[in-house]
């Protein structure tokens, strides 16, 4: 094995910090608002009075009453004790932890961005329409289809996009009751099957075969007149590309079905395979991972979804046009499945991925596929002569950006399994890695996806650190159950989670079932219920 | 307060297999594996069990005397537990495994670990039946009881996390036996569903512990599977319910008491006969179309041929395989690991009519494709 280098020393701050509730005194301000001269105070009407009176408050809302300093240094504290995307190595696999580089967030919190409307007319916002316009142009270059939407925030919702079309292009042939179900895999994204269910679809799920590749045979035996559609992953999530996608896509188109390609994460193909030529009708990208806008609670996502023109007209309204001159919002499209939510979508993120794109450029943009697929495959030589680890289905195949791997053997030898690595980890600096997605077909599962980001030094870090977590369970495993020791919160007891009367998801619900205001410092009046 | 754990072993269990004897009931085969060279297997499969359990100050550890389970514990750093009954040592038969049980359960265990076979399952079954929560730590030749976790380790790693709980998950997992004499003078399996012990879920199987109870989840499945097959009954028709907790969902959808290691017929959604024999069906089939609703039993995914022998492969025949329907949760589909469904039926035209993939309902609205072999 090729020497790994030392783990480094690594201790969270431990900041016992109480509920921003319970902080501040009654009056505290983090700014006073001086008074109002007599003559404003006296041209003007009370300010509640803009409130139309049925829409007013009966009582104040018991909000914290905190001065600026203690705000920030609660904050801080809070944010101390986390692992961020930006203080760690974050392989997370499935969702594509990219850097986003810091200049699109300028862009981002421009006033240009941020103060305009999207009730303001097309003529006062030229320039962010021409940039949807022109990023939608991109991803139809991406993906080979012809029209694209943003308006889902998430994945999720693009794929129950996917579902609503499934039934309005069915139900205009006239074939809307009769095909009445969906297939997909199950190592395909979870969403693929619920959103298609929420749609009122009946679910056909398909195993792979006991390669863990899909499995065609199975794929023929569910086709029938009642085949609304596939929805799929590929590579799915066991980092296996399905290398008979077409025979697949056919087969459906044949039964009469439609093909939707789950491409949320995309990083293995950018441009290297495109969803029109492996026969899909559909797909959608989130933007949030492929291409770079900020993940999770660094910024909003957004899902790029996509379709061939014979679909384009059920496309959620309004789409951006261009007539050669200006840009439009069209919004009369009878055929359109509707509104997914307000307006067109989380535009800073396409904003920040219409920037991405264009410091890549396409040749930057396979290069991108060709580093996350290399990095997986560097990772992937070194974890499998780490002790316990099991690389699931087809040993000796190559993956594409990430790998379904699992402790199994290591459970079986120490008891030790992936939650309890997955907490040690967090000793190390290392935020816990992706298991799975449910259920866990493969035991005791770890999938890391090191995109192009990250260097070889961060990757023999993270081998490095994993190695030691299991050498430690083969010489104490009882170190690993019982961790962490070195983070700001220990071994949460799990059972906890079963008792209702632990949990509130309020404060107002806290103290309902406390029944008592907690005693630490803080308000001195006793709020009311 | 101390949790109270039972502990049984059955120290002679396994050791049939080292040579080659195909399991070891009967004191004729053990008095054959000792000649032959055999030793205990069992005694070490449960130290390996009891030594995952690193809260031995919170557990009253009550067992049997010597090797069948004192000289375990005291190995494994359970130091003086709760000690009852009495045994000649050496001489162990299946009703000390039996007595062991039946003073534990007696005594309020929280739970009870047994190491053995399928016949220790067996014992344990006939013993306390679904009155206390069991383990089984895999020692045996053969096991083809689901109520064993996968190796010792895991058996206490499971069995810690039950303690540990705050609610513990429970299900109910077949007791399988096969007739070792059938086996080792005809050299054919004939397997039957003895039973259903209470054993405590392994909820990685089917999410993370950070999620909601699988055990609740579980039996909302089969409620939705039950519901489907209840909504699709037509009036014509007879069903054929084979044994299982999955088809036991049906029944009770329906007001009926259900057979659960049997077969019963239902008709118009009310009950047509109950706990039927392979006579009894075929009269029944004379008379009225009909259709088989299976699940798969025990942990190797066979949807006939093991603890359903009453649809006997003629019953198979004349139903037909398209008027088969076989239901099995999502939780069991995905257990199986890839492995296909399988039928032993005992008649190989049969077998050959069922194989293929096939829809399995696993929902309301949910089917799964699954490979037939």
């Amino acid at each position: 094995m090729k020497r790994l280098p030392p783990v480094k020393e690594y201790h969270s701050p431990v900041w016992s910090e109480p509920i921003i509730m319970e902080m501040g005194r009654k009056g505290e301000r983090g700014i006073m608002i001086p008074e109002a001269e007599k003559e404003i105070t006296a041209s003007a009407k009370k300010g509640k009075s803009y409130v139309p009176e049925k829409m007013r408050r009966k009582k104040s809302p018991q909000l914290p009453e905190i001065s600026q300093p203690q705000i920030l240094r609660h904050y801080l504290h809070l944010s101390q004790m986390c692992l961020g995307m930006e203080t760690n190595i974050d392989g997370e696999g499935t969702a594509t932890m990219k850097y986003s580089p810091k200049i699109n967030e300028a862009f981002a919190r421009s006033s240009k961005m941020t103060e305009i409307h999207p009730c303001q007319d097309e003529d006062t916002v030229q320039g962010i329409l021409e940039i949807i316009h022109k990023f939608g142009l991109f991803l139809r270059e991406i993906s080979g289809l012809d029209q694209f939407t943003f308006q889902p925030p998430g994945g999720a919702m693009a794929t129950f996009a996917n579902a609503c079309i499934l039934r309005a292009h069915h139900a205009s042939r006239g074939e809307g009751a009769q095909r009445d179900e969906v297939i997909t895999t199950i190592f395909s994204h979870p969403c693929n099957a619920a959103t298609a269910a929420t749609a009122g679809f009946k679910v056909i799920t398909l195993m792979p075969n006991p390669t863990g590749y899909p499995d065609f045979e199975a794929l023929r035996a569910a086709l029938s007149p009642r085949t609304a559609g596939l929805m799929i992953t590929n590579p799915e999530d066991t980092g296996i590309y399905n290398p008979r996608i077409k025979e697949f896509t056919r087969a459906v188109h044949e039964a009469g079905g439609l093909c939707f390609y789950d491409q949320a994460n995309a990083n293995g193909i950018l441009g290297i395979t495109r969803a029109r030529e492996a026969g899909f009708d559909a797909c959608h990208f989130n933007l949030h991972k492929t291409f770079s806008a900020p993940h999770g609670s660094f910024g909003p996502g957004c899902a790029a979804y996509g379709v061939r023109k014979e679909l384009a007209k059920f496309l959620p309204k309004p789409i951006v046009t261009f007539d050669g001159k200006k840009y439009h919002l069209d919004d009369d499209r009878p055929d359109s499945i509707g509104k997914l939510r307000e307006f067109h979508g989380n535009i800073p993120a396409v904003l920040r991925a219409y920037s991405w794109i264009m410091s890549m450029g396409a040749e930057g943009l396979l290069e991108v596929a060709r580093t996350s697929v290399v990095n997986n495959n560097y990772l992937t030589k070194m974890l499998e002569e780490i002790p316990g680890t099991v690389r699931y289905y087809a040993p000796r195949e190559y993956r594409l950006e990430q790998t379904r791997w699992s402790w199994e053997k290591l459970t079986k030898d120490t008891g030790v399994g992936t939650l309890d690595i997955q907490r040690r980890m967090v000793d190390y600096g290392l935020q816990s890695f992706f298991m799975s997605h449910h259920p866990w077909i493969v035991p005791e599962p770890f999938t890391p996806e090191f995109c192009e980001s990250y260097s070889v030094d961060d990757l023999d870090y993270w081998a490095a650190v994993l190695k030691q977590i299991s050498d430690e369970a083969y010489s104490d495993p009882e170190l690993v159950k019982s961790s962490p020791h070195r983070a700001p919160i220990h071994l949460v007891k799990y059972d906890g989670l079963d008792d209702p009367n632990k949990w509130a998801m309020t404060w107002r619900a806290y103290l309902k079932k406390t029944g008592n205001f907690p005693p630490v410092t803080g308000q001195k009046e006793t709020p009311q219920r | 307060m101390k949790k109270k754990l039972g502990l049984v072993v059955n120290p002679i269990a396994g050791m049939g297999g080292r040579v080659a004897l195909k399991g070891s009931d009967g004191r004729e085969t053990i008095r054959k594996a000792i000649e032959l060279g055999a030793t205990p297997v069992s005694p070490k499969r449960a130290v390996e069990a009891l030594k995952r359990l690193m809260m031995k100050d919170d557990i009253e550890l009550i067992t049997y005397p010597h090797d069948m389970g004192e000289e375990e514990a005291e190995e494994s750093g359970f130091h003086h537990p709760t000690v009852i009954g009495s045994i000649t040592r050496g001489e162990t038969t299946p009703l000390d495994t039996h007595r062991a049980a039946k003073e534990m359960a007696a005594l309020n265990t929280d739970l009870l670990l047994f190491a053995g076979g399928d016949g220790t399952a067996r014992d344990i079954y006939d013993a306390v039946g679904n009155t206390v929560v069991v383990l089984g730590i895999p020692a045996g030749v053969k096991i083809h009881s689901a109520v064993y976790a996968i190796n010792s380790v895991m058996a206490g790693e499971l069995a810690v996390m039950h303690l540990k709980s705050f609610a513990p998950l429970l299900c109910e997992a077949e007791v399988m036996d096969i007739d070792e004499k059938v086996l080792r003078e005809e050299d054919r399996v004939s397997a039957r569903l003895y039973g259903y012990l209470k054993i405590p879920c392994d909820r990685k199987m089917t999410q993370s512990p950070k999620e909601t109870s699988c055990g609740e989840e579980e039996a909302d499945m089969m409620r939705g599977i039950a519901e489907r097959i209840v909504d699709a009954m037509e009036e014509d028709w007879l069903y054929i319910i084979g044994p299982g907790t999955t088809t036991r969902a049906i029944m009770e959808r329906l007001g009926i008491q259900k057979t659960l290691l049997g077969v019963d017929v239902v008709g118009g959604k009310k009950i047509v006969a109950n706990d039927v024999n392979e006579a009894q069906l075929t009269r029944i089939i004379d008379v009225k179309k009909a259709k088989i609703i299976v699940t798969p039993i025990g942990g190797q995914g066979y949807i006939f041929g093991r603890g359903n022998q009453q649809i006997s492969p003629e019953i198979i025949r004349r139903v037909g395989s398209d008027n088969i329907i076989v239901i099995a949760t999502p939780g069991k589909i995905y257990s199986l690991m890839l492995k296909p469904l399988l039928v032993d039926t005992g008649d190989e035209e049969v077998d050959q009519l069922l194989r293929g993939y096939r829809k399995v309902v696993t929902g309301y609205r949910e089917e799964t494709v699954c490979n037939v072999l």
